[in-house]
């Protein structure tokens, strides 16, 4: 019994001072308790896809002629309307080009925030076009993905009777190109992005005999941001093996201009055509003459499905 | 003997006092809106990191600045890109301390008006704030529900004078957290 008490007393007397540690050691690990708290949190927001994949590689779904790894996002429009005016060298006579001009209407749809399709007609050759461009692999902020990949798979049909030789009917399908590309991008900073293009292009048919119908080209293009709203960009499509007659490696050069809900892009090209089937393959103007068109690319989104979380806000905008 | 050795055991259960009850979210919800008469701006973030330590009155919002969702992806990106600029402030925070946090029963349903002083840190900049928060105890989660204003210009985020009339001065953000006991 007296050996009771006595460990009763000693528990008894310890207590005070099991607890009033404690309470030292919460005062002393209040801070950090807070930083671990910190610490806890920065890394659960640090493993979320917001903050682990690269985004605005580009700031449009095209370099200047030639696609950029952009996608547009679901459910959301992008109508276009490209231009390019003629020759600069034309002079006076001409206007400096301004009036002969080719123009490219197109809508842009995104199915997903990894598939888009667009449907376009240009007045150059009456071209029809419609691709679709997969996103295959997206850049990490982190390193593990140094790059993204899109593939892009377009169809274009030239509806001006090309010449026939007499006997001969022109099908259809002659007018028929498909058009292969991978794009392969890196945003190496805020401001600079760079992009490998291999391009592949099927002509059903091609004027002569020598003519390939199958052409390659090993696209260059990159952007380099100047301020928040304005990027200055460049293209060049060298081709590789044999090519059809008389045409030249295609280049651009260009500047990008934001605005609110639109992107307004402006170019000097060697390219009298504006979808890749003309631009890649079927150039010949000669940037040593001066055969240059100024041109204009204007991009204006709408949004037609409103993503899932957002349903209850209420944007209201001009 | 055996007597002996359970009450000491008994006793010493007694004396650990229960350790600090941490909670904590990682799908907290923040929500801010921008009203003039041309142009309502709102969003909405679904990733927002919290955590609260009831016993040491503290209180841990972590805002990942690419979550917030807008209805147009155009919106969004400016947004990311020339306002809030996430790519060198990717995260938006907020540490503080609950004084009257002794006053909230963390064991019982219940609904509590608190005031919380802390820091406010976001596009880089940091400054000291004080906002009440509304804490309700319900079916062993807290929530934290609190709405304050903002204003951009207090954190460096530059709006272009063509804009300014579309984007109001005080921005109304609002946060309604849900948090659960956080494992130990």
């Amino acid at each position: 019994m007296k050996k009771l008490l006595a460990a009763c007393a000693f528990t008894l007397s310890v207590l005070p001072c099991t607890t009033s540690l404690q309470a030292q050691d919460r005062d002393s690990l209040q801070s950090r308790d807070e930083n671990d708290m910190m610490a806890i949190l920065n890394k659960e927001s640090d493993n979320i896809p917001a903050a682990i994949y690269t985004a605005a590689t580009f700031k449009s779904t095209r370099i200047a002629n030639g696609h950029s790894i952009e996608q547009m996002g679901a459910g959301v429009l992008d109508m276009r309307i490209n231009h390019r005016f003629g020759l600069l060298n034309q002079a006076f006579k001409n206007f400096f080009g301004l009036d002969n001009a080719v123009s490219h209407l197109g809508f842009d749809y995104g199915i997903t925030d990894r598939l888009m399709i667009g449907a376009g007609r240009s007045t150059y050759l009456k071209d029809y076009d419609g691709f679709l461009k997969v996103k295959i692999l997206r850049q990490t902020e982190d390193g593990r993905m140094p790059v993204s990949l899109s593939y892009m798979g377009a169809l274009s049909i030239q509806a001006q009777d090309a010449y026939a030789p007499a006997g001969k009917s022109y099908m259809f399908k002659d007018k028929m190109a498909y058009i292969h590309q991978a794009l392969i991008a890196r945003k190496f900073s805020a401001s600079f992005s760079l992009q490998l293009m291999p391009v592949y292009i099927h002509y059903n048919l091609v004027a002569f005999n020598n003519e390939p119908n199958d052409i390659f080209a090993l696209g260059l293009g990159g952007r380099l941001k100047l301020s928040k709203r304005i990027s200055v960009t460049g293209e060049y499509y060298p081709l590789i093996g044999k090519r059809l007659t008389g045409t030249r490696n295609a280049a651009s050069v260009g500047v990008d201009i934001e605005t609110g809900g639109h992107v307004f892009q402006l170019l000097f090209t060697n390219a009298t055509g504006i979808n890749e089937r003309t631009v890649i393959g079927q150039t010949t103007g000669r940037i040593d003459r001066g055969d240059i068109h100024f041109g204009f690319n204007i991009s204006r989104v709408f949004t037609i499905v409103r993503p899932k979380d957002t349903r209850d806000l209420h944007n209201k905008i001009w | 003997m055996k007597k002996l050795i359970i009450i000491a055991l008994l006793l010493l259960a007694f004396s650990i006092s229960a350790s600090a009850q941490r909670w904590m979210t990682r799908t907290g919800k923040v929500r801010f809106s921008s009203s003039t008469a041309i142009e309502n701006i709102e969003a909405v973030n679904n990733e927002v990191a919290g955590a609260l330590n009831s016993a040491a009155g503290e209180v841990v919002f972590i805002v990942p600045i690419k979550s917030f969702k807008f209805d147009k992806a155009l919106m969004q990106e400016h947004f990311n890109e020339s306002y809030l600029e996430s790519d060198k402030y990717s995260k938006a925070s907020y540490q503080g301390k609950i004084a009257d946090m002794s006053k909230v029963n963390f064991s019982k349903d219940g609904t509590y008006s608190v005031l919380s002083k802390g820091q406010m840190t976001i596009h880089g900049i940091t400054k000291n704030v004080n906002i009440p928060a509304t804490i309700v105890i319900k079916g062993g989660t807290v929530t934290v529900h609190s709405e304050f204003n903002i204003k951009p210009a207090d954190y460096g985020i530059k709006i272009p004078s063509i804009v300014a009339s579309k984007i109001a001065a005080d921005i109304a953000v609002t946060v309604d957290s849900i948090l659960k006991e956080m494992d130990q």
